[in-house]
């Protein structure tokens, strides 16, 4: 397998965008024409070669600019990346998974040989050749989790398990959806989770945590979550809301198709066998809508679920200000035809 | 003045409780200005001697002398009185340095100090729920400038002004334990200028 | 999905008997490769077949955390237990071929802790030697007191006393040696997390002195498997599978939704995790729950079961299974 990564930016001019295999594989997040909260957990094994949901961390055409685009957010503001000190032994953890999956799942691209402690790592993507005692963190750069972290698109929050709940105590966050890692380290499951309108009401987080609490080794699950973004940008944090937020008044009918984004995060969660905690890998997918409406059904069926969507979602996910404009964008690919279910391309 | 009554808010908005004797072999109680009046109730239904191994840490901010007497009343083991939470740092690091597992924290008085005071001990060791709080005086805010990380103290208004870098921030109920303090993000991010009339909302 | 997916299959390489009453098992992957690390205090689900019956009982992981090449666990004999402590002494040899779970921690090490500090008794011995194994890799700072009958019976204790001699605290039963427990939790350091595993009476009365002391209910860990006890015969209708099924006398009710071929979840098999928790649809009779998971009001309540140690005595009991 050959992937041909893109040379882009997340920033400033903007050059992203999906090539026609992207879009293919994008992970549309509507199974149907509607949406709401819901505890969408599944098991995370591998299906449909050539989806996201094949290999156990997806690397694709954007993996080099967008390790490009974290090293730069983190140039400007390395509280994106953070750790506790009880969370290191978690960090290796997180190192030893990543490299054994990417080793295993992606031989062209990445190598790793063990032997005992002695271990040797190549990325050649990102050509890092990196040899180091597993367990010393004086052998590496960086602490195990930013390490690791520099080099697997997604962010990622590492959470401690005790009193019945998850801590968010290790992260690295720098393409997130308007959430501060500084400030919500060390917050239980419920703490961080608080500015989310009417999923507590709705019990979503009491079974959501009851049912991460029972995530065993070897068996990680996932779920999709998705926003609204104008702009390409994987930095939509709160500390440069005033940089983006401004965005936001760009938008036209003539530009929607260019600048107006869906945002996908692949959600996964893993068991980490030496530390007991839980990681939560949360991957980051852009759409243009000019993009996405290359399929039929996708056009359609986000256009009745965004003018469907209850005022507090549109508001929470940031774009209740623009809606009327993308409603009327996606209305001209949508002729009310029936869409089939689940949420693959026809 | 009473123990404060909040509106219902969010889960990551801290709930204060009111203080209680709880059994331990020591006893650690931190309080600013009205919050010496939690103490003061408290003490009304504490076991005979417990004053015996209570440490109080005091700051009276502009109540000045008006508790002081009583809380000296008490017959605290220790009692300290000082001009401000950070000339008392030093002291409540060096308590809790030398603690033994079983001591007992009690916080009253505003939510800054509470706060802060929670910090320290979670820090040494002591897990935030078991540390007993109740909300006195002041409701003043602690404020984080998400942007700039600046810590502007003592907020009144929402909208306010970040007393480090200068942007208008609206004042969030999401707060953090690790920080001991409420998050306040740009008000006109999406249209820089455009910065409503600062309103009243916290005495 | 049942939480005894993931299963390993092993191989017995060595059964060791340790004293009297404890032998000691160790299993290695029948494929040859090698097994998941995990951490200390982590438990695997042994599965028994045991003629018709198919028993699966939680053992607590003694080997060390960070070797692969095998797991090892001890088992206690109970002469008058339901019998797997007996299966596994009388019929578990060298070459059997067994399935064992992924290992699974409620009994995991508060890594924030300035010094871990750890009360054992009897078998509640094994999770803290993968512990210590673990902490002593890292330079943590743990203390252990473990009370034994007597010095034959002392599990392990040798080995504990000679790798870590001024950490290792040893108290025989038969020479009147008690752990001065209020003394011991009196001049602990801010930050030290106090862990008990032993029979129920000790970590009733370590739970109990450290509340009294002031110990916030945070810093203290226990673990207790529940054997699944015995009782009555019954019967039981599970409503979404549309069967009817008999729990045995010396069969749990969660064994006998098994044993019918209905997936049921579960970690621990010992009413501690709360993964088999079960909703009643109807019953007429009386509830035998033996669980830590469900609250007093649920079990007042006659709308949940625990059913890996809970029994039910009555006419009839319609579950949502």
């Amino acid at each position: 397998m050959t992937i041909n990564f893109r040379d882009e930016t997340f920033r400033d001019d903007f050059t992203f965008r999906n090539s026609p295999e992207a879009i293919k594989r994008f992970p549309f997040p509507f199974h149907e024409d509607s949406y709401m909260y819901s505890v969408n957990m599944e098991p995370h094994k591998s299906y449909r070669p050539g989806s996201v949901y094949e290999r156990t961390f997806d690397v694709d055409e954007h993996y080099v600019s967008e390790m490009k685009d974290r090293a730069k957010v983190l140039a400007e503001d390395p509280l994106r990346c953070q750790s506790l000190p009880h969370m290191t032994l978690a960090g290796w953890d997180l190192l030893e998974l990543i490299m054994v999956s990417k080793a295993e799942e992606y031989p062209d691209l990445f190598e790793l040989h063990r032997d005992g402690n002695k271990w040797h790592w190549i990325n050649k993507p990102l050509g890092i050749d990196q040899k180091f005692v597993f367990l010393d963190e004086a052998t590496l750069p960086y602490g195990p989790m930013e390490y690791i972290t520099r080099q697997t698109q997604g962010d990622f929050a590492v959470l401690d398990q005790r009193d019945d709940n998850l801590w968010m105590d290790a992260g690295m966050v720098t393409t997130q959806a308007d959430w501060s890692l500084d400030f919500d380290i060390g917050m239980n499951f419920f703490e961080w989770h608080a500015p989310v309108p009417k999923a507590h009401e709705m019990g979503i987080f009491v079974r959501a945590l009851k049912f991460l609490l029972n995530v065993r080794q070897g068996a990680p699950a996932r779920r999709l979550n998705w926003t609204m973004t104008v702009n390409p940008l994987l930095d939509t944090s709160p500390e440069n809301y005033h940089k983006w937020g401004v965005m936001k008044q760009d938008l036209t009918m003539e530009n929607m198709g260019e600048k107006m984004h869906l945002r996908v995060e692949l959600q996964t969660f893993f068991r980490l066998p030496r530390s007991n905690a839980l990681v939560f890998p949360i991957r980051c997918y852009l759409i243009k809508l000019g993009e996405l409406v290359t399929e039929p059904k996708w056009g359609r069926r986000l256009h009745r679920v965004l003018r469907d969507l209850p005022e507090e979602l549109a508001t929470y996910k940031g774009f209740i200000s623009n809606r009327p404009k993308i409603v009327e964008w996606l209305s001209k690919y949508d002729d009310g035809k029936p869409t089939s279910p689940g949420i693959w391309p026809d | 003045m009473p123990k404060t009554a909040f509106e219902p808010s969010i889960k990551s908005r801290p709930i204060y409780g009111t203080l209680e004797p709880r059994p331990g072999k020591s006893h650690l109680m931190i309080a600013d200005a009205e919050g010496a009046e939690a103490i003061l109730d408290l003490a009304k239904s504490t076991p005979k001697g417990m004053f015996d191994h209570t440490h109080i840490i005091y700051i009276p901010k502009k109540t000045g002398e008006t508790f002081t007497g009583r809380l000296r009343e008490l017959n605290p083991a220790q009692c300290y009185v000082g001009p401000s939470y950070e000339a008392a740092l030093p002291r409540l690091r060096r308590v809790l340095n030398d603690a033994h597992m079983g001591l007992q924290v009690y916080l009253s008085g505003s939510e800054g100090l509470m706060g802060q005071a929670m910090l320290e001990a979670t820090n040494a060791g002591i897990p935030h729920s078991a540390i007993q709080t109740e909300h006195r005086g002041s409701t003043a805010r602690r404020m984080q400038c998400v942007h700039c990380k600046g810590i502007t103290e003592d907020v009144t208004t929402d909208p306010f002004q970040c007393a480090h870098c200068g942007l208008h921030l609206f004042v969030r109920d999401h707060y953090s334990r690790r920080i001991a303090a409420f998050q306040g993000v740009r008000v006109d991010a999406e249209e820089p200028g455009n910065v409503p009339e600062p309103v009243e909302r916290f005495k | 999905m049942s939480a005894g997916t993931d299963k390993i299959a092993v191989t017995v390489t060595n059964v060791v008997p340790v004293n009297e009453l404890v032998t000691r098992f160790r299993f290695a992957r029948t494929d040859g490769g090698l097994m998941p690390t995990f951490s200390g205090g982590a438990h695997t689900v042994v599965e028994m077949k045991d003629g018709a019956t198919m028993r699966l009982n939680p053992y607590s992981l003694m080997s060390d955390p960070a070797d692969r090449t095998a797991y090892t666990i001890s088992v206690r004999r109970d002469d008058q237990g339901r019998g797997g402590s007996l299966f596994m002494h009388r019929n578990v040899k060298p070459g059997l071929e067994m399935v064992i779970s992924n290992p699974v921690n409620l009994f995991p090490l508060d890594l924030r802790a300035k010094k871990h500090l750890m009360i054992a008794g009897g078998i509640g011995i094994t999770p803290f030697i993968a512990q210590i194994k673990q902490l002593a890799a890292s330079n943590g700072n743990f203390e252990l007191h473990y009370s034994v009958r007597t010095a034959s019976l002392a599990s392990y204790a040798d080995e504990l006393s000679t790798a870590h001699p001024t950490r290792v605290h040893i108290y025989h039963d038969d020479k009147k040696q008690v752990i001065d427990l209020e003394n011991l939790l009196d001049g602990q350091p801010l930050g030290t997390h106090l862990y008990v595993c032993g029979p129920k009476g000790m970590i009733k009365w370590v739970r109990g002195t450290a509340e009294g002391l002031g110990w916030p209910r945070e810093a203290v860990h226990d673990e207790e498997f529940l054997a699944p006890p015995s009782g009555k015969p019954f019967e039981v209708k599970l409503a979404v599978s549309n069967k009817v099924i008999q729990v045995g006398e010396h069969q749990s009710l969660l064994e006998a939704i098994e044993a019918a071929g209905v997936d049921a979840p579960y970690l621990c098999r010992g009413g501690a995790c709360g993964q088999c928790e079960t909703d009643v649809i109807g019953y007429d009779g009386k509830f035998l729950h033996n669980d830590h998971w469900l609250t007093e009001e649920q079990h007042a309540s006659g709308k949940k079961i625990m059913p890996c140690v809970s029994r039910f005595e009555g006419k009839t009991l319609v579950l949502d299974r």
